[in-house]
């Protein structure tokens, strides 16, 4: 895009950054429409499972019903508790909503559709996803209340566990890819299994692992049945108590791109991410964008589902789940893999 | 020019916080202005060259490492007034300190620029060493030619790991509510688990 700009007359640096900040919008823009619609998506599929019709009044089939949502909490006030440590109290929902949209700019749509191609793409999803942690433990400790406090400290110790093992299973990936650029990853799994399939989950080795890193993405983004913060039947909405209007909203918003970049993590790593799933030379002719979101929109229909269906953990169940059992299976794996690479000539 | 804009903006931030790590009245808040600093620190190394070195620094430090900070910080009770009344008194201690800080800071750079050192790398900034990317050039370092140094380190973490489960482990007594036996719990099923039971009217049930 950069080249564009400086057809126009511009300078280097001044196209460099024009592109950049027209790229940034480029996916901010329609991240936020997708927001919208995926949280549609989320009500209606689990009104389905229910037996029930969810959003049906606003616009054809209640399509337009997050948009309805974001107007109604746009207009309603801002409430802030006089006990609460005002400055933190508003920075939380800012932090959640900005590290939820900073981790999409290594996201590749396509082999050519990425803001920054950078070599640690994947180090750089983590950082910024390590960082959503702080939305969470702010919000809480600065209401200054006892359900969001609760909610912080959960949410502190579950999260850590979880990246822990996201870690490891990462590494296994990164083993196979010989590297930690997420467009190279996706290349590297072009025809993986027998020549014939795109995607690293055909391995015997890597498809327990994806469960797992499945697994994980719910307790990471706290959805069911690791919504332990937001508990409704003990903690009323956890982290989320004391807020209204447009500072609930900014953690709505955050906690979905969060749920979306984890799917898009999925198709990215184990799936092929932007290839068609079949190496054949006609489903080339689909854009790879195209591949990318059916992909994501597979994994986020798997979130809702697992949403209607499964019951919450207990918190000693989580933390049992995470410390004892993923985290030795993810370290035994790294293990095994390398082994298994070495052994092969794969890599080294 | 956008990189000097840059360093200066991320230097000036991470001297700013870290005074404001010592300079703040409430204790997590100090841990939030620690955290801007680790992350602004981050973003020096970003511009060195060192990306893999700043995602680590963010995963390690800021995700993880200041987490339990803030974390301890948040739930510990903290006299606000008994901690100002000691700095009067620590006041000297920590400028002799400071003073040696500033003095080997001094001697440090002095004698790098002094340029007699032999250091065993290749001087210069950020020499890579396989390929282009740092993060291949650290791996080849640690896994190569320092292999031994980077497994003692492992093996001391481990150490002090083993060691810190050893000294807060209580074993709690067989049977006590606190201990979830999960694979009792998930043996149980519903045919032993629960009775129907269907009294007459106007009958209790006897349990």
């Amino acid at each position: 895009m950069t080249e564009f700009f400086q057809s126009l007359g511009m300078t280097y640096e001044l196209a460099w950054f024009t592109a950049t900040i027209a790229g940034i919008l480029l996916i901010a823009f329609p991240l936020m429409a997708a927001v919208a619609m995926v949280i549609y998506v989320d009500r209606k599929v689990w009104a389905a499972i229910n037996l029930r019709r969810g959003p049906n009044v606003v616009g054809p089939f209640g399509l337009l019903q997050s948009f309805a949502d974001g107007i109604k909490v746009f207009l309603q006030e801002t409430i802030i508790p006089s006990a609460a440590n005002k400055g933190i109290f508003l920075l939380a929902p800012i932090i959640t909503f900005t590290v939820a949209l900073a981790a999409w700019a290594v996201v590749p749509f396509s082999a050519e559709a990425v803001l920054a191609d950078i070599n640690i793409g994947l180090l750089y999803i983590l950082a910024i996803s390590s960082l959503s942690v702080y939305g969470v433990v702010m919000s809480g400790w600065a209401s200054n209340s006892k359900y969001p406090f609760f909610s912080a400290m959960r949410a502190a110790a579950q999260m850590i566990s979880y990246e822990v093992s996201i870690g490891f299973i990462v590494v296994c990936v990164v083993l196979f890819a010989g590297t930690f650029n997420l467009n190279d990853i996706v290349r590297a799994q072009e025809g993986f299994g027998l020549g014939v399939i795109n995607a690293y989950i055909v391995h015997p080795l890597l498809f327990p692992m994806w469960v797992m890193f499945f697994i994980s993405c719910l307790a990471e983004t706290q959805r069911v049945p690791f919504d332990l913060t937001e508990a409704e039947s003990e903690l009323v909405a956890g982290y989320q108590t004391e807020y209204s209007s447009m500072s609930f909203a900014l953690f709505w918003l955050g906690e979905y791109a969060n749920i979306l970049l984890m799917c898009i993590l999925n198709a990215l790593l184990f799936f092929g991410g932007w290839l068609p799933p079949i190496d054949w030379a006609p489903l080339y002719a689909v854009p790879g964008i195209v591949w990318l979101l059916l992909k994501t929109f597979f994994f986020f229909f798997l979130f809702s589902w697992v949403m209607a269906t499964v019951p919450r953990y207990r918190y000693d169940q989580l933390m049992r789940l995470g410390w004892k059992v993923f985290l030795p299976i993810s370290l035994g794996f790294v293990v095994v893999i390398s082994g298994y690479l070495m052994a092969t000539g794969h890599y080294g | 020019m956008i990189q000097t804009l840059a360093f200066y903006l991320f230097a000036a931030l991470v001297i700013a916080s870290a005074v404001m790590v010592i300079m703040a009245r409430n204790p997590v808040h100090s841990v939030l202005w620690l955290i801007l600093a680790f992350f602004n620190a981050a973003g020096l190394m970003v511009l060195v060259g060192a990306e893999f070195i700043a995602a680590l620094m963010v995963i390690v430090y800021v995700g993880a490492v200041a987490v339990l900070f803030l974390f301890v910080v948040m739930m510990l009770d903290i006299d606000f007034a008994e901690l100002r009344a000691g700095f009067i008194k620590n006041f000297p201690l920590g400028i002799a300190i400071a003073l040696v800080l500033l003095a080997e800071l001094v001697l440090g750079i002095g004698a790098y620029q002094a340029g007699t050192l032999e250091l065993g790398v290749p001087s210069g900034a950020a020499a890579p060493l396989l390929g282009d990317s740092n993060t291949a050039s650290i791996g080849a370092i640690l896994y190569r030619d320092y292999i031994f140094l980077f497994e003692g380190a492992g093996i001391i973490l481990l150490v002090a790991m083993i060691g810190a489960i050893v000294l807060t482990h209580r074993k709690r007594p067989a049977g006590s509510r606190s201990q979830q036996d999960i694979g009792k719990q998930n043996r149980r099923n519903p045919n032993e688990a629960t009775v129907m039971k269907q009294p007459q009217v106007g009958e209790g049930v006897e349990l």
